[in-house]
C-alpha cells in the first residue's frame, strides 16, 4: 500500500517532467519572444557573455560596445557564472564572445599545459582550443589570481611568497571559490607545486565580497583575489609572490566563436586590446567596484576617451 | 545518467570527512532546526495572542505577507554585506543566513497559529467561559488544543520551505547540502548536483514525515475526524504554500 | 535613491523580464493543475499519490531545477525557457491540492440541486463546481505568486535576467543600493500580482458581495 502510493507519486512526477521535455522540445514559440535582450546570435549578430564578476562584466561592456561602434549588432548576457558554466554556453550558441584570460583559459582544455610565460601560454591556448572556438589578440592587461594575505599576517609568519608557505599552512585557513577544490590552479596546485597544504579551506566567491570580508575579519587566513582588484590596496593586503608561476600568464583575451567571427568584428576587438593594459584595466575597475559606476558607463568612457567608439 | 548519479551517492569518499555527506546532512539540519525553532519561539506566541485577542490581525497579516515577498537570495546578500564585517568567527557565516530562514518561516507558522485559534468554535469557547475559566485558561486548554493541528500545518509547511532554501545559504559561504549544489554547479559536476537535490528532498520528506507522527501523536484524538470540513476554507489555505490540512486518510 | 532614479531603465526591464518569468507560470500551473486537481478529486485513489507526488516537486530546491532542466529538456543553459518550466513546476506542486480542495469544498446538496436542474456532468463542473472553488484556488494562487517572485529571483545566479540581477551585482561590489531596490521591486511586484488576483476573483465571484458571504 505504502510502497504504491509512493510508486504512482513518483510516477506522476515522471510524468509530469516528460509531458514538460515534450512540450519544449519542438518548435516552442516562447523560445524566441522570451528574453527581450537577446535574440542577436541568429540573425549575424553577436552575443556577448560574461562570468559573474565585475571585471569580466566590465570587459564584456568594453567589447560590446567596440562592436556596435562598428555597427555590429550586439546582444548581451552578462554574469553568467564560472568558466564551467559559460564555455558551454559558448559550445550550445547561448553566446558567441566573452572576455577570458588565458593562462585559466589553457588550463580548462588542456590539464598538462606547461607554459607560464605570455607569449607560450597564448601559443599553447591556440593549440588547446576546440576546432569552433578561437582567441583574437592578446591584451598586455593582466589579472591573475593571487593567494592574498593581511599584510600583518604575512609580516608575522615572515611570508613572502607561496613557498613560504609549506612549513606554516598546516595551522592556517585558506578561502576560495568552490571550484578552487579541484582545479589545479586552486587546492590541488599548492599542493603539487608548492607542497602547501592548509588546514581547512572554505568555499566562498570568485575573488569576491565574501573573501575580503572574510579576509579582512580573519575567518580565512590566505584567500584568493585578483590582482586587479582595488581592495587589495585599500584593506592592506599583499598579494604573495607566486615564484614557480603555478598562477600562469593571464593576459586578457577575447574568446569567440569561430563561425561568429569576421574582419570587422576581428579589427575591433583586436583595437581595444592594442589599448588595454594592466593599469588601464585597474583604474577601470577601480571605477566600477569602488566608485560604484556601471560597468557600461565606465566602458563607453573608456571607448570614447580611446577614440575606440 | 543515473549511474553516475548512483556511482556519486555510492562513493565511499562521499559518506566521510568534515565534506561528506553525513556532515553536510548535520550542518543542514543544524541551521534548519535552529531557524526553525527561532521562529517557532517568536511566531507561536505572537500568532496565538492574535487569535485569542482578535487584535493586530490586519497589521500583522499584512506584515507577514510582505515578508513572504522578501525575496531570499536579496536578503541573504543585504545581510552578508550588513552583517558579515561585524561578526566573527564561524557565527559571521550563519546569523545572515540564518535571519532569511526565519524571516521565510515566521509568516507560516504565525499564519497557522492566529488561524488555528481563530478558527475555534465559538460554542466551545463560551462553553469554557461558561465554565469559569480565566481568558488565559481558555487559551491553554481549549483554544491551543483546538489550533494545534493548523499549528502543525503552519510549521510542516515553514519546515520544508526552509529545509529548501537553506541550500542558497551555502552561496554565502556556510556548509549544508546546498554545497554540493552550488559546487556540483561551478564545476558543472551534475552527479553533485542531483545527488545534492535528492537529499534535500528526501530530508524534507522525512521531516514532514516525522511532523506528521508527532502531529498524530499530539493532536487530540477527538479532533482529528471533524477537522475535514473546515480545513477547506479559504482561510486555510492561505497559511502557506505547502499546506497540510489533516489528512482524513491519515487519521 | 539617486542610484534608482539613475536605473529607472533597468528595474523596468527587468521588472518586465521577472513579471513574465513569474506570471506566465502561474497561468500555465494553473491551466495544468486544474485538470490534475479535478481527477484528484473525482477518482479517490488518485488523490493521495497526486497531492503528494505533485508536492514533491516542490521540495526540489530551485537552484538545482534551473541548473539541471536544460540537461532534461534539451535547451540552451542560458535560455529563459528553463526558468518558465521550473517555475510552473513550482507553480502545479503548490496549486494541484488547492484545486483539489477546492472543488471538494462544493457542497453536496449544491451537487445534487444543479444535478437535480439537468445539468450535465461537464456543465455542472464550469458552472457550479469551478466558479464555487474560485476562492480557495485564488488564494493558492495568491501564494504561488508570491513564492514564484521570490524563487525566479535565484535564477540570476546562473545569469537570466531579471530582478535577481541586481542582488549579485550589489553583492559582487559590496553596495547595497541594487539589493535594496531589488528586494522593494520583488515585493511591490508580489503585492501588485496579489492585487490582480484579488481583483480576478471578485469580477468571478460576483455572489460573495451580494449575499455578504465569507471569503
Amino acid at each position: 500500500m505504502k510502497l504504491s502510493k509512493i510508486t504512482l507519486s513518483i510516477a506522476t512526477v515522471a510524468a509530469l517532467m516528460g509531458a514538460a521535455a515534450c512540450g519544449n522540445s519542438g518548435n516552442d514559440p516562447l523560445s524566441t519572444s522570451s528574453s527581450s535582450s537577446s535574440g542577436g546570435s541568429s540573425s549575424g549578430g553577436l552575443t556577448v557573455g560574461s562570468a559573474d564578476f565585475p571585471e569580466s562584466a566590465l570587459l564584456a561592456e568594453i567589447y560590446a560596445g567596440a562592436l556596435e561602434a562598428k555597427g555590429v549588432k550586439v546582444a548581451k548576457k552578462l554574469n553568467i557564472g564560472a568558466r564551467e558554466a559559460y564555455i558551454p554556453a559558448l559550445k550550445d550558441g547561448s553566446i558567441d564572445l566573452i572576455p577570458e584570460y588565458t593562462g585559466v583559459l589553457t588550463q580548462y582544455f588542456n590539464k598538462s599545459a606547461k607554459a607560464t610565460d605570455s607569449d607560450g601560454v597564448y601559443a599553447e591556448l591556440k593549440a588547446a582550443l576546440p576546432a569552433t572556438l578561437t582567441v583574437l589578440d592578446k591584451s598586455a592587461a593582466e589579472d591573475k589570481d593571487a593567494l592574498v594575505m593581511k599584510k600583518s599576517k604575512a609580516d608575522e609568519l615572515g611570508v613572502k611568497s607561496i613557498a613560504d608557505l609549506a612549513s606554516k599552512s598546516k595551522n592556517l585557513t585558506a578561502g576560495g571559490p568552490p571550484e578552487w577544490k579541484t582545479r589545479l590552479t586552486g587546492l590541488p596546485g599548492f599542493k603539487k607545486i608548492y607542497g602547501v597544504e592548509f588546514k581547512t579551506f572554505r568555499a566562498l566567491d570568485a575573488g569576491g565580497p565574501l573573501t575580503v570580508q572574510a579576509l579582512k575579519n580573519g575567518q580565512i587566513d590566505a584567500g584568493d583575489l585578483f590582482t586587479t582588484d582595488p581592495n587589495i590596496p585599500a584593506n592592506g593586503f599583499v598579494a604573495l609572490e607566486d615564484p614557480k608561476s603555478m598562477f600562469a600568464a593571464q593576459n586578457v583575451v577575447p574568446l569567440i566563436t569561430k563561425s561568429k567571427s569576421n574582419p570587422t568584428i576581428e579589427g575591433a576587438l583586436n583595437a581595444v586590446s592594442a589599448k588595454l593594459d594592466t593599469a588601464t584595466l585597474t583604474a577601470l575597475l577601480t571605477q566600477v567596484v569602488v566608485d560604484k559606476k556601471d560597468a557600461s558607463v565606465v566602458a563607453k568612457d573608456f571607448l570614447s576617451k580611446s577614440g575606440l567608439a | 545518467m543515473i549511474q553516475n548519479i548512483v556511482r556519486w551517492l555510492t562513493d565511499p569518499e562521499h559518506w566521510s570527512g568534515s565534506e561528506g555527506i553525513p556532515a553536510r546532512l548535520g550542518e543542514h539540519l543544524w541551521y534548519s532546526g535552529l531557524a526553525l525553532a527561532i521562529a517557532a519561539v517568536l511566531a507561536i506566541p505572537a500568532g496565538l495572542a492574535i487569535g485569542h485577542t482578535g487584535r493586530g490581525r490586519f497589521l500583522v497579516v499584512n506584515l507577514a505577507g510582505a515578508a513572504r515577498a522578501i525575496p531570499s537570495l536579496g536578503l541573504l546578500y543585504l545581510m552578508v554585506l550588513w552583517l558579515f564585517p561585524k561578526l566573527s568567527g564561524d557565527v559571521a557565516f550563519l546569523v545572515p543566513s540564518l535571519i532569511v530562514l526565519v524571516v521565510l518561516a515566521i509568516p507560516p507558522i504565525m499564519a497557522g497559529a492566529y488561524a488555528g485559534v481563530e478558527g475555534v468554535d465559538p460554542a466551545a469557547r463560551d462553553a469554557a467561559k461558561g465554565m469559569g475559566m480565566t481568558g488565559s485558561q481558555v487559551l491553554g486548554r481549549v483554544e491551543v488544543p483546538n489550533a494545534l493541528p493548523l499549528i502543525f500545518s503552519g510549521f510542516r509547511s515553514a519546515a520544508l520551505q526552509v529545509i529548501g532554501t537553506t541550500t542558497i545559504a551555502a552561496v554565502a559561504g556556510t556548509g549544508g547540502l546546498g554545497r554540493f549544489l552550488i559546487d556540483g554547479q561551478k564545476i558543472r559536476e551534475f552527479p553533485q548536483m542531483v545527488a545534492g537535490a535528492l537529499l534535500v528532498a528526501v530530508l524534507a520528506l522525512l521531516v514532514d514525515l516525522l511532523l506528521a507522527v508527532a502531529q498524530r501523536y499530539a493532536v487530540s484524538p477527538g479532533l482529528t475526524g471533524r477537522s475535514r470540513g473546515r480545513s477547506n476554507t479559504p482561510k486555510v489555505v492561505e497559511i502557506g504554500a505547502l499546506r497540510r490540512t489533516v489528512d482524513p486518510q491519515a487519521s | 535613491m539617486t542610484w534608482f532614479l539613475d536605473h529607472l531603465g533597468d528595474v523596468q526591464d527587468r521588472t518586465l523580464q521577472h513579471v513574465y518569468l513569474a506570471g506566465l507560470p502561474l497561468l500555465l500551473g494553473l491551466l495544468l493543475a486544474l485538470p490534475l486537481g479535478w481527477l484528484a478529486r473525482r477518482y479517490k485513489a488518485l488523490y493521495a499519490p497526486f497531492t503528494a507526488g505533485f508536492g514533491l516537486l516542490y521540495t526540489i530546491p530551485s537552484l538545482a531545477l534551473f541548473v539541471l532542466l536544460p540537461a532534461i529538456i534539451h535547451r540552451q543553459i542560458l535560455d529563459p525557457v528553463n526558468v518558465l518550466v521550473a517555475m510552473t513546476l513550482y507553480t502545479v506542486a503548490l496549486l494541484v491540492r488547492t484545486v483539489a480542495d477546492g472543488l471538494g469544498a462544493v457542497p453536496e446538496h449544491v451537487q445534487q440541486a444543479a444535478t437535480a436542474m439537468g445539468y450535465t456532468r461537464v456543465k455542472r463542473f464550469f458552472a457550479v463546481e469551478l466558479p464555487l472553488a474560485v476562492p480557495v484556488i485564488s488564494a493558492g494562487l495568491r501564494v504561488a505568486a508570491v513564492s514564484n517572485v521570490s524563487i525566479v529571483s535565484v535564477a540570476a545566479i546562473i545569469g537570466i535576467p531579471q530582478l535577481g540581477l541586481f542582488f549579485t551585482d550589489g553583492f559582487n561590489r559590496d553596495f547595497y543600493d541594487p539589493i535594496v531596490v531589488g528586494i522593494v521591486a520583488c515585493i511591490v511586484l508580489a503585492l501588485l500580482f496579489d492585487v490582480v488576483i484579488i481583483g480576478v476573483t471578485r469580477v468571478l465571484t460576483p455572489w460573495i458581495r451580494a449575499t455578504g458571504g465569507r471569503a
